[in-house]
């Protein structure tokens, strides 16, 4: 089971308390983008076997969504921060770098 | 149906048919009973087979599939030795006549998805596209067996979809009049057939009455080794080369068209490829230069220890998110939802268990006290309108057919048969034609979401 720190309650919360919510930092294209955009918006979500940034929500907590930066590969999270960022921090780039030395860094 | 009298009737099928076929009733001379001349020598199962085996200690029993080293190049390359994957090698070759073909499985053949899920099959889709290839993959299990000339037990028991909802009813009418135009038998009943068709079912609530159930009497289960072994079998007696412990690692190209790919074997070249990896379909993906909508999740099942037969039908449960049968062992196997995150462990979370328990012990009171045995995880293909990809990718001469996530076991040989035909001919048939990767980009899903999201 995940255990996974809502980063704005500082609960350490268990998988039953939160609710997934798949790839984070998406760029919402609308009216006026091309077909190729709203595509890959709507459906090519990214799918690594290995480093992943997702939205989790704390469903019976607080009830704010937040980020998470964890591998898919094996379950491991890496930390988690507050969703009003449009790309991941610097200190969880850091800590997923010194887990993970050869991943490619985020893209 | 037992298992024995199960095989019994197989045996017996098998010697009718040889009958029919004017050949010597199961004679199995090397040579005159192999499938094809030059391939792995394959020698028939039989009843006689068996009897004679009997006498001499079962010492002449064959390996049922050859175990090659890798060619320099073949005219096809199947990566993934799953059901989908060996299916579509078995169509190439018996239906297109191509058997210079080489099946590359990163680990053993099997022991991915079609080795892990709970065998449920039916055709009774919501839409013309689904049910076509569903259909179609219903009636070849239905002779599968003599065909491949190796028992995949298939098990016409019924499949059962309860509705417990209104929603759900509606649904269900409007699948059962969409199956009547397209020519799929099934029938919405009443929960009084429910009851006579599942006596340990609990048809008034708590939660969610029983008002009504999807029924495909035709549908049942199978025995998913035997799928992927039967037809493992069969390619490599058409000379056909598996070969597991063989990861693809690289997809080359050249002018836009592919020439090969780099394994933990070697480089092998080949003219077409297709690729046929369930979950791992996004990596494949990216070594061949596209990008996929699919997400990778993990899917489980579970299974009882075994208890006198109880249930000789399939019923699924999908509001509550749970469905159930009983093997032929007696094991009560079950499966439910799948985990809502991204994920490649082949593990599932233990409150997925409780929650698929939870609700089948409302359904099914008589399961309340039984010991689970085993749990395990495979990762399923998701795509965006929960339908499958059988398709031409950006890269020429490449194929892919994936996106079965949660409900491929039921396709297998309906799926291979298609995927045979688009690699043979470069184009789709008409099996093949709507699941095409750019239905996405145009907006031409084919949307079975609501009508199965879940586990089925
Ligand atoms: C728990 C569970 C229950 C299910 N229940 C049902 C059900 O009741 N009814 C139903 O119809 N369906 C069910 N399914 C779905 C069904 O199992 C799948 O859709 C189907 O088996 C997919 O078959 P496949 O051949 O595409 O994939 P797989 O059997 O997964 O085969 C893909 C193969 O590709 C190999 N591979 C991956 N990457 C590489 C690489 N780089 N190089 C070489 N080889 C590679 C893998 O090792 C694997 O063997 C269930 C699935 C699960 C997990
Ligand atoms: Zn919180």
């Amino acid at each position: 089971m995940l255990l996974i720190e809502c980063p704005c309650c500082g609960v350490k919360a268990e998988e039953t308390e939160l609710s997934p919510g798949y790839e984070a930092h998406l760029k919402r294209f609308g009216p006026g983008s091309t077909d190729e955009e709203f595509e890959a918006y709507m459906f090519a979500r990214k799918n690594p076997k290995g480093v992943h940034f997702e939205r989790w929500r704390h469903a019976y907590g607080c009830g704010k969504w937040f980020l998470a930066a964890r591998c898919t590969a094996t379950l491991e999270v890496f930390g988690t921060y507050p969703a009003q960022v449009g790309e991941p921090p610097a200190d969880i780039i850091e800590k997923i770098k010194a887990r993970r030395p050869d991943w490619k860094g985020y893209k | 149906m037992s298992h024995f009298s199960r095989l019994w009737r197989w045996q017996v099928g098998n010697f009718r048919r040889e009958a029919a076929e004017g050949r010597e009733v199961g004679t199995d001379a090397p040579g005159r009973d192999a499938l094809r001349d030059g391939g792995h020598a394959m020698k028939r199962y039989s009843v006689f087979a068996i009897a004679r085996e009997a006498l001499r200690h079962h010492a002449g029993w064959e390996r049922a599939w050859a175990s090659p080293q890798p060619k320099a190049s073949y005219d096809a390359i199947i990566v993934g030795a799953g059901g989908h994957g060996l299916a579509t090698a078995y169509y190439l070759g018996k239906n297109y006549g191509i058997t210079n073909v080489a099946i590359l499985e990163k680990g053993w053949l099997g022991g991915g998805n079609t080795g892990r899920n709970t065998t449920i099959i039916r055709s009774n889709y919501l839409q013309d596209s689904s049910a076509a290839i569903y259909e179609k993959a219903r009636s070849l299990y239905e002779t599968l067996s003599q065909d491949l000339n190796y028992n995949v037990m298939f098990s016409p028991r019924g499949v059962m979809m309860l509705a417990q909802t209104h929603h759900e009813v509606r649904g269900y009418l409007r699948t059962a009049h969409a199956n009547k135009l397209q020519g799929v038998e099934t029938e919405f009943i009443t929960p009084q057939r429910v009851k006579e068709l599942c006596p340990i079912l609990n048809i008034d609530g708590p939660r969610y009455p029983v008002l009504g159930a999807l029924w495909q009497a035709r549908g049942g289960t199978g025995r998913h080794d035997a799928v992927a072994w039967g037809y493992a079998r069969a390619c490599s007696a058409m000379g056909m080369d598996i070969i597991q412990q063989c990861e693809v690692t690289g997809v080359r190209s050249e002018g836009g068209k592919v020439v090969g790919v780099d394994t933990t074997k070697g480089y092998i070249g080949t003219k077409k490829l297709g690729i046929v990896v369930a979950g791992h379909s996004g990596q494949l993906a990216e070594m061949a230069g596209f990008r996929l909508p699919i997400e990778a999740v993990a899917l489980q099942a579970l299974v009882s220890e075994p208890i006198k037969p109880c249930m000789d039908i399939v019923v699924m449960a999908n509001t509550v998110h749970g469905y159930m049968s009983q093997s032929d062992k007696g094991e009560m196997v079950i499966g439910g939802g799948t985990d809502g995150f991204n994920n490649y462990t082949q593990r599932g979370s233990f409150h997925h268990i409780e929650e698929t328990l939870r609700a089948l012990i409302e359904t099914f009171p008589i399961i309340s006290r039984l010991k689970m045995l085993r749990q395990w995880g495979g990762i399923v293909d998701m795509t965006g309108d929960r339908s499958p990809i059988i398709s031409k990718t950006p890269l020429g001469n490449c194929f892919i057919n994936c996106g079965w996530g949660t409900g491929g076991f039921k396709a297998i040989p309906g799926s291979g048969w298609a995927m045979a035909e688009l690699m043979a001919k470069g184009e789709p048939g008409p099996l093949a034609a709507e699941f095409d990767m750019w239905r996405f980009k145009e907006g031409r899903f084919i949307d079975e979401s609501v009508a199965a999201g879940v586990a089925h």
